[in-house]
C-alpha cells in the first residue's frame, strides 16, 4: 500500500499524532450525523460526510444554509451538540481549536483574518509555529538552537510564499496588501500548519474571472504538490464545477444532495433550493 | 439582627452612591464605547461646586444643588467635545489614557484652586432619622436610597419610552446604522455625557452629605469602585450598573462591619474577581459572540 | 512534483530574507541604553552627579524595567493590565524580606541578585495566579480584574505584620545608596531589555502578537492561547518583581500603599506614550516621564497640571493624521535613510 509521498515541503505529521496507522486506509475527514443547536435554533443537522485523502470537495448552498457553521464545527470553534468528527481516523471530540489544527485540519476565513499588524512572512511563520523547534529559553536568549530554527522557518516560509507568488511581498505589512494577495496569504498560512485537509471559506469572493481561473490552478497545484485534500465553500459555480470532484449541497443546515458535479448540476432539489420552484439553471 | 439590618441599610445607601456613579460610567461606555476615567473626578467637582456656592456665594442649598448639576453637566460635555470626540476613531486604549489625563487635570486644578486640606461639605440636609421598630435609619441614608431609586426608575422609563432614549439605545447597538437612520450620533453622545455627569453631581451631593470631607482626590476611589461596580454588573447595562453598585456597597459595608475595615477592600475586590471568573461578562452583561 | 518544489526552494534561497533591519534596530536600542548608562555612571562615580540626578537613577531604572515588562502584556499581547504595581509590590516585599533575613549571612553582591530572583519568582507565581482568571476575560473585564487583584495585594500586604503593617517595612538594614545599587540596576535593565527584544523577535513573540491581532485566527493556526497568555503574565510579573526588589533596597521604608492602581496607571501611561510594543519607546518614555516632573520642579505647583495637559495634548496629537505624517517624515529611520542616500550620492559624484 502506498503511503503519502514524502515531499520536502511537507514533512510527515509527527509520529506522536498519527503513529503506525496506514493513512491510506482512512479517509482524511469523516463526519457522522454532525449537528449543532444555538438555543432553540438548529443550525446544522445530520451532517454526514466523507472526504478522501486527496479529494477536492465542495460545500455549496444558498446564503445562510450553514456552510461556515459546518467549517466552525469541523475546527471545533463550535462544539457540536450531536454527532462526531474524525480527522485522519482520530476523533476531534472535546479538543480545542488549536488541538484540532494539530490533528491535520487548517482553514481560511470568509472575512479574511490575517495578523494585520505583522509582516507577510511573520504570518506564515505563525502558521509554522508547531513545527518550529524553538524553546522559550531559546526565544529569550536567542541561543540554544534559535538561529537554526529561525533559519529553517525563514526558508520554509519563503518557499511557501513563493508557491503562491507572494515571496516578493515577504516583509510587507500584511494589512497593507491588496485584497487578492491577502486571500492568498491566508491560504499560505493555513498550508504552513501542515494540514492533511485544507478548508477554504469562499476563496474566490471578490475575485474577477481571471483571478478565479488562477485560483483554480492554485488549488489544483496545492492538492498535487502537497498531496492533501481540499474542501471549499463557494458561491462561484464555475469554480465549484470546474475543480470539485465531489460536491455536497446544504440547505437550512441539512444536506440535500451529494455527488459529482454532473449529479448536482441536474439535481432538481438543488436547483429548487437556489432558485425556488422556477427551475432555471443558475450561473453565479 | 437589628445590627445586621442597619448595616444592610448603610450598605444600600453606600451602594446607591456607587450605583449613581456607575450609571454614568455605564451609559457613556454603552453609547460612546469608552471608559471615562475622569468620571469619578466629576463628582469631586460637583461637591466643590456646592461648597463654593453655599460658603462663598452664601446662596441657599437648592441653588447650590442646581448649580452643581449644571456645572457637572457642562463640564462633562466640554471634556467630551475637547478631549474625547477627536479620538472617536482611535483605539480604545488611547482614549483611556486621555481620560486618565483629564482625570489628573481635574484633580490638579482642584488642588491649585482649593488646596490639599479637606473642606467640609455644608450641612444642606437635615432629614430626621426614621425609626422602624428598633431599627434607626439615618435621615441622609434614607434620602439617598429614595432619591436613587426614583432616579433609576425615571432613567429606565426614559431609556425605554422616549424618543431620545431609543436614540441612545440605537447608538449603543450600532453607531453607524443609527447615523444612517437619521439619528445625530454627536448629539446623542453629548446628551449621554450630560446626563451621566448630572447623575455624578447628584451622587456627589449625597456623598458629601454622608462623608462630609472633600479633597481633590475624593473622587478617585469611589470612581474606581463605581467603575468596578459597572463592570461587575455588566458594562453597558443600566440595570447592571444599578445592581452592581448596590451589591458592591452592601458587600463593602458588611465587610467593614463584620470582618474589619482593614480587609473590606480586599473582600470587595475579591468578590468581584470571583464573580467575573464565574460569569465573565458580569452579572447582567450581554454575551457578545464574535462572528467567525 | 519534485522539480516544481526544487524550483520554489531555489527561488526562496535567492530571495534570502533581509533580517538586518530588526537586528540593527535592536542593536541601536542596546547602544542607546549603554550610552546613557555610560554617561550616567561616569557622572556618579566621578562624583559629578547632582544630588537630584543621583536620587533619581535607581527609580528611573526601575520604571524602565516596569514599562518594558508591562509592554509585553499591553503592547505585545494587546491586553490591558492595570495591576502591574501589584506584581512589583509582591516581588518587592518577598525579596526584601529575604534580603533582610540574610543580611548578616551574605554580602550585598550575592544577596541582592538572590533577593531579586526570589522576588521575581514570587511575583511570577502571582502572575500565574492572576493570569488564570484573566484567561476567560477580555478587554475591560480583564482590566478590572487586574486592577482588583492589584488592590487586593495592596490591602493584604498592608495588613500583614510581617511586612510591617500600615507603617511599612523597615528596610534600613538593607538600604544602599545609588553608587552601590547602580551596577545591579544596569544589569537588570540590560537583562530585561534584551530578553524582551529577543522574545518579540522569536516564535513565541510571533504567537503572542498573533493572539493580539486576531485571536480566532491564532487558535485556528494551532496556537495554544492559554499557554501564551499565562506565559506573558508570568514573565512580565517576574521582571516587575525583580525590579521591585531593587526599588526596595533604595529606600529606608516601603509601604504597600505606594504600589496601588495609581502607580499601575503611571506605568501604563509610559507604555502607551512610548508606543505599544516598542521596547525602545518604553525606555525613552520611562526616562522622560521621570525626568520631566523633576525638571519642571521650578513650576512645582503647576508641574502636575502641566503633566496632565501634556498627556492629553500628546494623545490628541498622536491621533491626528497630520501629526502622524510629520512623525513619519522626521523619524530616525528616515533620517538614516536620508543620510545613506546622500552618502551614496557623494560616492557616485566622486566617480
Amino acid at each position: 500500500m502506498s503511503k503519502i509521498p514524502a515531499s520536502p515541503l511537507v514533512p510527515y505529521p509527527s509520529k506522536a499524532m498519527i503513529p503506525e496507522r496506514d493513512l491510506d486506509a482512512v479517509p482524511v475527514l469523516e463526519t457522522h450525523h454532525l449537528g449543532i443547536d444555538f438555543g432553540g435554533l438548529t443550525a446544522v443537522d445530520d451532517f454526514s460526510l466523507t472526504v478522501g485523502k486527496t479529494e477536492i470537495a465542495g460545500l455549496i448552498g444558498p446564503n445562510g444554509a450553514g456552510k461556515t457553521t459546518v467549517f466552525n464545527l469541523l475546527t471545533n470553534v463550535y462544539q457540536p451538540t450531536r454527532g462526531s468528527i474524525m480527522i485522519n481516523g482520530f476523533s476531534s471530540a472535546g479538543k480545542s481549536t488549536a488541538q484540532v489544527n494539530r490533528l491535520g485540519i487548517a482553514r481560511t476565513f470568509q472575512n479574511i483574518r490575517l495578523f494585520s499588524n505583522m509582516s507577510v512572512i511573520d504570518n506564515v511563520k505563525v502558521g509554522m509555529h508547531n513545527s518550529t523547534k524553538e524553546s522559550l529559553l531559546a526565544a529569550l536568549t536567542h541561543t540554544f538552537g534559535y538561529g537554526k530554527a529561525e533559519k529553517i522557518a525563514n526558508e520554509r516560509a519563503l518557499e511557501l510564499l513563493d508557491f503562491l507568488g507572494l515571496a516578493d511581498l515577504a516583509s510587507a505589512t500584511s494589512g497593507s496588501l491588496p485584497y487578492g494577495a491577502q486571500r492568498r496569504l491566508e491560504i499560505v498560512r493555513a498550508l504552513a500548519t501542515n494540514p492533511r485537509i485544507l478548508l477554504l471559506d469562499e476563496p474566490a469572493a471578490g475575485m474577477n474571472p481571471s483571478e478565479t481561473m488562477e485560483l483554480m490552478e492554485n488549488i489544483r497545484n496545492i492538492r498535487d504538490t502537497f498531496g492533501i485534500a481540499i474542501m471549499l465553500i463557494e458561491h462561484d459555480m464555475s469554480l465549484v464545477m470546474g475543480i470539485c470532484e465531489g460536491i455536497c449541497v446544504l440547505n437550512y443546515g441539512k444536506i440535500i444532495a451529494k455527488g459529482t458535479p454532473d449529479d448536482i448540476r441536474s439535481n432538481p432539489t438543488v436547483i429548487e433550493a437556489y432558485l425556488g420552484k422556477r427551475g432555471a439553471k443558475k450561473e453565479c | 439582627m437589628i445590627h445586621f439590618v442597619q448595616t444592610l441599610i448603610s450598605g444600600l445607601s453606600l451602594g446607591s452612591i456607587y450605583a449613581l456613579i456607575a450609571l454614568g460610567y455605564t451609559m457613556v461606555y454603552g453609547i460612546a464605547k469608552m471608559l471615562n476615567f475622569a468620571h469619578g473626578d466629576i463628582i469631586m467637582v460637583g461637591a466643590y461646586a456646592v461648597i463654593v456656592v453655599v460658603f462663598q456665594l452664601a446662596m441657599p442649598a437648592y441653588i447650590a444643588i442646581l448649580v452643581s448639576i449644571l456645572v457637572c453637566a457642562v463640564l462633562g460635555v466640554t471634556i467630551e467635545r475637547l478631549a474625547y470626540k477627536p479620538l472617536r476613531q482611535s483605539p480604545p486604549l488611547t482614549v483611556l489614557i486621555t481620560a486618565i489625563g483629564v482625570s489628573y487635570l481635574l484633580q490638579n486644578v482642584a488642588l491649585l484652586v482649593f488646596g490639599s486640606e479637606q473642606k467640609a461639605f455644608p450641612q444642606i440636609f437635615s432629614f430626621p432619622a426614621v425609626n422602624i421598630g428598633q431599627v434607626s435609619i439615618d435621615g441622609i441614608t434614607l434620602a439617598t436610597l429614595i432619591v436613587t431609586a426614583v432616579i433609576m426608575v425615571l432613567l429606565t422609563l426614559f431609556i425605554n419610552n422616549t424618543k431620545l432614549g431609543k436614540a441612545m439605545r440605537a447608538v449603543s447597538e450600532d453607531k453607524e446604522a443609527a447615523g444612517l437612520m437619521g439619528i445625530s450620533t454627536n448629539r446623542t453622545i453629548t446628551i449621554t455625557f450630560a446626563i451621566g455627569s448630572a447623575l455624578a453631581a447628584i451622587a456627589s451631593i449625597f456623598y458629601g452629605a454622608t462623608y462630609v470631607y472633600i479633597k481633590p482626590t475624593t473622587g478617585s476611589m469611589p470612581g474606581i469602585k463605581a467603575f468596578t461596580a459597572a463592570v461587575f454588573g455588566g458594562i453597558g447595562s443600566i440595570p447592571g450598573a444599578m445592581l452592581g453598585g448596590i451589591l458592591l456597597g452592601v458587600i463593602e459595608q458588611l465587610s467593614k462591619t463584620y470582618v474589619s475595615t482593614l480587609w473590606s477592600d480586599a473582600i470587595v475586590f475579591g468578590v468581584l474577581v470571583i464573580v467575573l471568573v464565574v460569569k465573565p461578562t458580569g452579572l447582567l452583561g450581554k454575551q457578545i459572540n464574535e462572528k467567525v | 512534483m519534485g522539480r516544481k518544489e526544487k524550483e520554489h526552494a531555489d527561488t526562496a534561497r535567492g530571495k534570502r530574507l533581509d533580517t538586518r533591519p530588526q537586528f540593527s534596530k535592536n542593536l541601536l536600542t542596546i547602544a542607546m541604553v549603554a550610552a546613557i548608562y555610560g554617561l550616567v555612571s561616569y557622572l556618579v562615580y566621578s562624583g559629578n552627579a547632582s544630588r537630584q540626578l543621583s536620587n533619581m537613577l535607581i527609580s528611573i531604572s526601575v520604571y524602565v524595567i516596569l514599562a518594558v515588562s508591562l509592554n509585553l502584556v499591553v503592547g505585545l499581547l494587546g491586553e490591558l493590565s492595570l495591576g502591574h504595581a501589584g506584581f512589583m509590590s509582591v516581588g518587592l516585599f518577598s525579596g526584601c524580606l529575604f534580603s533582610i533575613a540574610t543580611a548578616d549571612m551574605m554580602p550585598l553582591t550575592l544577596r541582592l541578585p538572590l533577593a531579586m530572583l526570589v522576588g521575581g519568582l514570587v511575583a511570577a507565581i502571582f502572575g500565574l495566579l492572576i493570569g488564570l482568571p484573566a484567561l476567560r476575560l477580555k478587554g475591560d473585564y480583564l482590566a478590572i480584574v487586574t486592577l482588583a487583584c492589584g488592590e487586593i495585594i495592596k490591602n493584604v500586604i498592608t495588613n500583614l505584620d510581617i511586612t510591617g503593617g500600615a507603617l511599612g517595612l523597615d528596610t534600613g538594614t538593607i538600604y544602599s545608596n545609588t553608587k552601590t545599587l547602580l551596577p545591579f540596576a544596569i544589569i537588570l535593565v540590560f537583562i530585561t531589555t534584551i530578553a524582551m527584544m529577543n522574545l518579540k523577535n522569536s516564535k513565541h513573540g510571533r504567537a503572542i502578537m498573533a493572539i493580539r491581532d486576531n485571536r480566532i485566527a491564532a487558535e485556528s493556526t494551532g496556537i495554544n492561547i492559554t499557554y501564551f497568555k499565562l506565559t506573558v503574565f508570568i514573565i512580565s510579573a517576574f521582571f516587575a518583581g525583580a525590579a521591585g526588589v531593587l526599588y526596595g533596597h533604595s529606600f529606608a521604608n516601603v509601604k504597600a500603599a505606594t504600589f496601588d492602581y495609581n502607580m499601575s496607571i503611571e506605568i501604563l501611561v509610559i507604555v502607551v506614550l512610548g508606543g505599544m510594543g516598542s521596547v525602545r519607546g518604553s525606555i525613552i518614555a520611562a526616562i522622560l516621564l521621570q525626568v520631566l516632573p523633576e525638571a519642571l520642579r521650578e513650576f512645582s505647583d503647576y508641574r502636575m497640571l502641566a503633566y496632565s495637559v501634556l498627556l492629553i495634548v500628546i494623545m490628541l496629537l498622536n491621533a491626528s493624521p497630520k501629526f502622524a505624517e510629520l512623525k513619519g517624515r522626521w523619524s530616525i529611520g528616515n533620517l538614516i535613510r536620508h543620510l545613506r542616500k546622500n552618502k551614496a550620492q557623494e560616492v557616485a559624484n566622486h566617480e
